[in-house]
Parts: C-alpha cells; structure tokens; sequence
C-alpha cells in the first residue's frame, strides 16, 4: 500500500498555492453532475457541505442527529486559533506553524500544519462575516486570549461557547444551501457501511434511525467528517453519542488508521463523582489564563482550601515550567497532574483532584471581568458539582478529550481509498502527538471551508467516475451484510447490557492505555479487550427489534466497532517505543518525567491495515516517514 | 433516595400513549436527571421490557438536545438549566416526578420522550443566514462593531434551538427561538442586507409548520435554559412590521 503524503516539494510558503495551481480543476458547469455525500456536520462536515454547494456540486448531506446544529462540535468552548497577530504581540503564520509542529512532539506532517496555519486567517475572515459574535474590545475589534503551548495570544472566542457560533455560522451557512435545492439534508440517519464499486468509494449504507429501514446512496465521492473516537474509553469529554463507527466501517473497508494510540488527555476536567457517571465535562483550557493549578505542599494536609496560605501551596506548572506556568500544553499539565495524585498530595473527597484557583484572579480584576470570560463555565460547575467556584477553587482532574489518530490522508485528504476524503477530527493529518488548544475547530474549518473544496475537484477531474445506480450488485451486497450484522446481534439473547459492556471496555482503556503506559499493561489490555470481544459476541442483551427506533442497537453496534478500536489503539502504543506528546510510555522517559523520544526509529507516523478474511480482528502495520525540513527536530522543552 | 416516576410511554407517532410508574430505589443527590434516567433504562432492559427513549447527546447543556417536561415545566423546575444540567439534588427523597415529552402539534412525538424538532431547520434555511459564500470576506477587523452591540447579538446567538420556548407555551409558538435568531443577525452590520425578507421569510415559514401565536405571556422566556429575552420578540415585531411596509 501507499503512504506517499503527495505533498508538493519546494518552499513550504508556497507550497499551498503552488498546489492549488498545479492540481487539475472541474469545470463550474460540470460541477453539477458530481454528487457528493459528507456524512457528519460538526464543523468540518457543515463547512465543507455548505462549500462544495456553494461551488455547484450536489451535496448529500448526513449525520445521526435530529439536526446538524447537535453535532458535537457545537459543545467546543475556549476558542479557535488563528495567525492574526491583531495583538502586535509577534505572531505570525511561521509562529503558528512552529508552535503546532512542536505541540504535536514532531509527529506530524510539516506540509500540512503550514496549510492550516496559512488559512487560519482566512478561516476568522469567514466567520466574522457570516456573523459569528466573537468577543470585541471596547474599540469594538476583535479580542484574544492565550491557549496552551503558545506565547502569544491568538485565540478567537465567544465567551466559553466558541463551538457553539462557529457551528451555528457553519451549519446557517449550509442551511442557505438546502433552501437553495444545493444540499440534500438526511438527519436520524447512522452510516453503517462503505460502499466501493472498482475500489473507488461510491456510496453508503445507512439506517434510518426513526423507521430502522436500511438505505443505500450512491455518489461520485464520499467524505467523512464523523468526528473522533474518544468514546472508546467510555468516560469522555465527548458527547455521548460520538462514536468510531462511520471510520471503522471505512477501516474495515481498506482505509488505513494512523496513530490510534494518540489520544490527548486534558488536564482540566471535573473529576468523577460516581459510578453511575455517564460523561466527562471540560472545564476550558481557557480558564488557565486566570485560574492557578496547585495542590497543597504537605499531603497530610486535608484542610480547607481557603485555609492553606500560598506558603503551603504548590504552584506546580508555575514551579516546574517557569517559561508557559499554568500555560503547558495539555498532555504535559495532565501528567504532572497525575504525579501530584501518585505523591498522595491530591484534593477532594476521591483526593483524585487538583485545584484550579481563580482567587488571585478576582482580587485583581473582579468578579465581574471574570464572570464576563468565563460565565458559562463557572455555571457548568456549579451545576454538575453545587459548589461555587467564585468562592473556592474547582476541583480538577484530566480525562480523556480527543484523539489525535484517525484514518490516513493525504495531502489533499484522501484516504488509501480512492474518493474516501476525511476531515476534521476523524482523519490523523495535523496535530501529530499532541494537539494545541483551539486547533481543532480551526483544522475542522480549514479542512471543509477551504482544503477540500480545492483538492476533491482534483480527484473528479482525474478519474473517471461512470455513474453508478443503487441496484448494482455491491450496493445489495451491503445492505445485506449490515441487516446481517444487526438481527446477529439482536438474536443472541444475554444478560450483559451494552453500556456494562461499554464501562468495561471503557476501563481496561483508561487504566493500560491511558495517560501513561507501559509493554506489560498493553498486553494485558490486549489480551483483556479480544475476551470482552468474545463475550459480547455471545453475551449482549438488546431489547426490541430491527425495523424501529431502537437506542440500544444504535449503541451496540457502535461499542461492537470500539472493541476493535480499542485493540488496535493498544497494539499501536505497544509498537511505538517511546514516548512522545499524549503518547506516554513509562519505560521512556527522561530524568525528570518527561515524554523521552527516538527520533531513530519512531519519526513516522504508523498506519494500520485491516487483514481482510482472516475470521479474525488483525492488522498490518505500516509507516509514513516524517521529514522536518523547516522545523529542526529538538527535544520539546516547556521550561 | 427513592424516587417515584411517572414516564410517558408511546410506541410511536401514532399510538395514544400512557404515563407509566416506576420507582428507584438507590438514587444518588450527585446524579444528573439523564444519569437517573439512564439507570432505569439499565433496570427495565435487565427486567425484559422496553428502555425509555430520549433525546440527549452532550450533556452538557449546549446542544438543545435533551428535552423533558419534568413536574410540568420543561427542563424542570430550575432557572437557566437543561434537562442534562439538572440534577437529583433538586429533588427530595420519596418525590413523585412526572417525566413528558414537549407538546406541541409543530413537534411530533417520534416515540416515549423523543419528538420531531426539523421544522426549527426548516424555519433556518428560510433565511437564517447572511449570504455570504466562501471566500468572499473582507479581513475581519475591517468593520469594527461596538462591544456592547456584539454582546446582545451573542446573547440571541446563544439559543441552543431545544423548544422548551414551544413547549412553555399555551399556544405552542415558537415567536421566542425565531426572534433570537433573526435578532442575532438584525442586531449586526453583516446582518443588514437581507434583513427585511430574512424576518418575513421565517415568520412565513413558522406560521407554515404550524406553531401557535404569540400572546405575550412571557412563558417561554421564564423556561428558556439560556435566559433568551423577550426583548427579542418586541425587536422581530417591529422589523417585522417595517418589512412589511417596506414591501407593500
Ligand atoms: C467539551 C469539548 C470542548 C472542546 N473545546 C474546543 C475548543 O475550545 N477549541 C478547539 O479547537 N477544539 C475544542 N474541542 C475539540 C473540537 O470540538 C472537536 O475536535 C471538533 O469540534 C470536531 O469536529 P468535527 O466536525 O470533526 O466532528 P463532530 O463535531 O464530532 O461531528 C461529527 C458529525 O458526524 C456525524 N456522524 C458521526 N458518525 C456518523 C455516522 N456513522 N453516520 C452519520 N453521521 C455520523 C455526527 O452526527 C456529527 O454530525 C473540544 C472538544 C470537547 C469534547
Ligand atoms: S443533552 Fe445537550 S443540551 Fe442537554
């Protein structure tokens, strides 16, 4: 198989439009007699949908929600970059790009992370004009904020619900286009299959979630712009019903996985309070502008916080990062997190917690400003936990939050099946090991407002696509096999609930393949995950039946494909030795704790092929090799 | 705690439907309203019979999916809260709780708790939008927008479009999540061009799907979990009417 990125060569400032120029284009009358399917509309499905009709094609739109506006992406908060340098504080588009390559620990593709720096400015540009009430001055101009990892301050937001108007922004534009007849919108509608005719992918299978019918579609390129897979470990900041499905069936289909072991753990999340627990919530990495993390000095200290004076507190960002403080990036903060609860020294009732001071804060600017930052968060936390976070400090503890892996793509986003295109965070390409804050909803409106509607014209101009109708054989085939799949899982009546299943998945995850791992700990998750997988074959219970609403088989086919997922993710972080961003291997590491990697043998990034035919969940490893032509590679340094 | 529930139970769009009785008897005060629900579907599903199905997905207040009329009032008896925001705190030990679905002709029940919203995008694509395709923005500092006229643009922008408003309403209208939307966009420059057939166009589009009118009780605003203001239906009302006389 071929891992070429197809990146273009030469200066990589110029690379983007010299690509742009040298790739083959549609003509704006033929664009017409292309249909397109995007599947997903979180804020890279709804951009590039709204885009390519915009531009004439016709657009299939389809996501599980009962309307685009729920799609995950609308729950984003702290706020999305950009290279503006409105703040004159030295930014720039070569900043951005340092800043990314270095986040992700030099496991990305610098080609790409320069393309996404470069149109980040075009990306707020668009947003503003649509209508988007980013936060302004008193000027009446727009305002930043920092995020982690980077010394200037050039993150866009909109008080904690950045998500929320960019997605709006998004999917008002895409609502302009299904009035225009452009777009065809399908909602309640889960993909459950890929369909390729001559290896080239040329539809979907989908279930109608309201009536359980099983539908096919058919198009001249399909994009998926599905979203990750942070639900795989359960408890998540995701929303409930993200899911892996709609790239694992394309996975299984040939599309490679890149890097599923990268998962980012972020730092500042409200802690567990039981086990009926359902979800995660983020607290905004935001809230680190103003907030200080710190536990107490001495662990035999239970006392109230308002009772510890700053003597007898560990400001630990500040202490070991002097340069970023309470500003390290995610994956650094979460495990100097987890060292101060491994030392005993952490807080609240579970002492799984650390704090999140915005004393300080308010002394200096008052209540009022930071109510005005950060209203809704603090709201948030008030609801979920009854304690006032204006009076004492949050409780704090990392969970999972996103996944930097997803399927391969190249430079023009296309998978290692020809016409599979995937955007924001469901494909790999830009955040290498580690992802900023506010990077992922602007990679997911780079990815559909402006990479894609340049590079799928290139794929339709370069192939010839005869059309294809819903009675060929492979379209039958599909369905099929996915009635097949469904009434198999219904027949077996067990005794263990899917979401039981899914806890225990969601556990053996969190503790071997979680913030940090090691060789003996990922054979056993492996070996642990193949036998959940062998239960649940026998053992799952679903009420109800095929042809209806039915949440519980909506939910068990997904957990059905997160129990793969979560054997190769295990599989790929026993393979890389070493460590590198989110990525934490305890047998690597240097003195001091920190991520420790071999450049030698590990500068690529690793993607995974299904073994078709073998009975049996196995994969093939292979690697895309990393060059740092523009960034040198150094040891990633917070300090 | 124990609870006693009273769940609204319909096969779907077309059977008549009943409240059903449950009791939990291991209720934790930390639990959120979705999570209590979640452990009676994991009962009933062990017992053999049919989970209770409802529409949530971020929980986390933000998405307007979760939508129950819990004790009578949608999303329940807290200010500014989300049916997934609220939490058994709110309730005492041995409380009955009556759990049902919004109701409104606009809002099909699709089946238990869960109803068809698509007429609110169908009320969006009518115009919820400014016309500009990408590409065609100027530099984004290039229209500078007073803060405070920002902000109450953001503050209609922030309605998460999950018909408790509707639902609030004896007349099941949907004045409140139409006027937030056409006041985000009235209340900016970007928004000016089309804003006179973008106000017709909706209310059209609203009046077609079938909601009710408004008569000013104000329930909707009193039920809105991100406190949308009355203010806005006042400022539709007038561009509304100087549409009309525009267009005559
Ligand atoms: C709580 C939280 C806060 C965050 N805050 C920030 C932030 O401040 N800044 C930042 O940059 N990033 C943030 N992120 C990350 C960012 O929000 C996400 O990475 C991003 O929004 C993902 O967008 P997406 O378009 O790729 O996918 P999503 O928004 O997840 O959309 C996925 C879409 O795919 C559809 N779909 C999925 N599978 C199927 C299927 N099988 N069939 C049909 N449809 C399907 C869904 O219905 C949905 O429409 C945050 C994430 C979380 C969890
Ligand atoms: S589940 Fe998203 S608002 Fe309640």
């Amino acid at each position: 198989m071929n891992f070429d990125s197809h990146s273009p060569t030469g200066p990589i400032e110029t690379s983007w439009e010299r690509h742009k120029f040298d790739i083959n284009l549609v003509n704006p009358s033929n664009k017409r007699k292309f249909d397109i399917i995007v599947v997903g509309t979180g804020l890279a499905g709804a951009s590039a949908s709204a885009t390519l009709a915009e531009l004439g094609y016709k657009v299939k739109s389809f996501t599980f929600h009962d309307s685009p506006r729920r799609a995950h992406s609308i729950a984003a908060q702290g706020g999305i970059n950009a290279a503006k340098n409105y703040q004159n504080d030295g930014d720039s588009v070569k900043r951005l790009f340092y800043d990314t390559v270095k986040g992700g620990d030099f496991r990305s593709r610098e080609s790409n992370v320069y393309r996404l720096s470069q149109v980040s400015n075009e990306i707020i540009d668009q947003c503003v004009a649509q209508g988007v009430p980013f936060a302004r001055d008193y000027g009446g101009l727009l305002t930043n904020r920092s995020f982690g990892g980077a010394q200037v301050s050039r993150t866009f937001y909109a008080r904690g619900q950045t998500g929320q108007q960019l997605l709006l922004g998004a999917y008002s534009a895409m609502m302009r286009q299904v009035d225009k007849g452009n777009i065809e919108l399908h909602t309640r509608r889960e993909m459950m299959d890929l369909v390729t005719i001559n290896d080239q992918a040329r539809g979907i299978t989908v279930r109608n979630l309201v009536t359980g019918e099983i539908e096919s579609h058919s198009a001249h390129a399909v994009l998926l712009a599905s979203g990750g897979y942070g639900n795989v470990f359960y408890l998540s900041t995701n929303a409930k019903n993200s899911n892996c499905s709609a790239l694992w069936r394309a996975h299984q289909k040939g599309a490679a996985f890149a890097n599923p072991c990268y998962t980012q753990i972020h730092p500042t999340c409200i802690p567990v309070s039981g086990e009926y627990q359902s979800k995660l919530t983020l607290m905004s990495e935001s809230l680190r502008n103003d907030g200080r993390v710190w536990v107490p000095e001495d662990k035999s200290d239970k006392r109230h916080p308002s009772e510890i004076s700053d003597a007898q507190r560990d400001y630990y960002l500040e202490r070991v990062y002097p340069s970023f403080g309470n500003l390290a990036p995610r994956d650094v903060a979460s495990r100097q997190a987890k060292y101060r609860i491994d030392e005993g020294r952490g807080v609240g009732k579970t002492e799984k917690a650390v704090y999140l001071d915005f004393r300080d804060a308010i002394t200096r600017l008052g209540e009022n400003t930071i109510k005005e930052r950060y209203g809704n968060l603090f709201q948030m936390y008030q609801k979920i936990t009854g304690e006032n976070p204006y009076k004492q400090p949050m409780r704090i503890y990392p969970a999972v939050h996103y996944t930097m892996g997803g399927l391969w793509v190249d430079y023009n986003l296309q998978s290692t099946i020809p016409g599979l295109h995937v955007l924001g965070e469901a494909n790999f390409s830009d955040h290498g090991a580690n992802r900023l804050g506010a990077s992922a909803l602007m990679q997911g409106l780079a990815d559909g407002y402006f990479v894609i509607p340049a590079t799928l014209g290139h794929y339709l101009a370069s192939h010839s696509l005869q059309d294809v109708s819903l009675s060929h054989e492979a379209f039958k085939q599909s369905q099929e096999d996915v009635k097949q799949r469904l009434s198999a899982m219904l027949s077996n009546k067990g005794s263990k609930t899917v979401d039981e299943f899914h806890r225990e998945l969601g556990l053996i995850m969190w503790e071997h393949v979680g913030m940090s791992r090691n060789a003996e700990g990922l054979k056993t998750a492996i070996t642990q995950i193949q036998k959940l997988r062998e239960e649940y074959e026998h053992q799952v219970l679903i009420p109800g039946d095929e042809n209806f609403k039915n949440d519980e088989l909506e939910k068990a086919a997904r957990v059905q494909d997160f129990l793969e997922l979560g054997e190769l993710m295990a599989l790929d972080a026993l393979k890389r030795e070493e460590s590198c961003g989110g990525h934490f291997r305890e047998e690597y590491q240097t003195a001091d704790g920190e991520a420790l990697r071999n450049d030698e043998e590990f500068c690529h990034s690793a993607a995974f092929t299904y073994d078709k035919g073998t009975g049996k969940a196995s994969w093939t490893r292979h690697e895309e090799k990393l060059e740092f032509e523009n960034v040198k590679l150094s040891t990633r340094s917070y300090k | 705690m124990k609870i006693h529930l009273k769940v609204w139970r319909q096969k779907g769009p077309e059977d008549k439907g009943c409240m059903e009785d449950h009791t939990l008897d291991d209720v934790s005060s930390e639990m959120s309203f979705l999570e209590m629900m979640d452990v009676l579907n994991q009962k009933l599903i062990k017992e053999g019979h049919d989970p209770v199905t409802f529409d949530h997905d971020c929980r986390e207040g933000i998405c307007g999916s979760c939508s129950m009329v819990i004790n009578g009032d949608p999303h329940g008896p807290q200010k500014a809260t989300t049916t997934c925001q609220l939490h058994m705190r709110a309730f005492k030990d041995g409380e009955t709780i009556y759990v049902e679905p919004w109701k409104a002709k606009a809002f099909p029940v699709i089946k238990d708790l869960m109803v068809d919203r698509s007429s609110f995008d169908r009320i969006q694509a009518a115009g919820g939008y400014v016309s500009v395709s990408t590409g065609n923005a100027p530099d984004a500092n290039a229209i500078a927008i007073p803060k405070l006229t920002s902000d109450e643009a953001f503050l209609s922008a922030t309605c998460i479009g999950c018909g408790a408003c509707v639902a609030a309403c004896k007349n099941a209208s949907a004045m409140l999540f139409v006027s937030a939307k056409v006041s985000h966009l009235d209340l900016l420059p970007q928004g000016q061009e089309e804003t006179h057939l973008r106000t017709q166009r909706m209310v059209a589009q609203m009046d077609e799907e079938g909601f009710g009118a408004c008569t000013n009780t104000g329930s909707c605003s009193a039920a809105c979990p991100k406190e949308i203001k009355l203010e806005n239906i006042a400022r539709m009302n007038r561009r509304y009417t100087g549409s009309q006389i525009k267009s005559s």
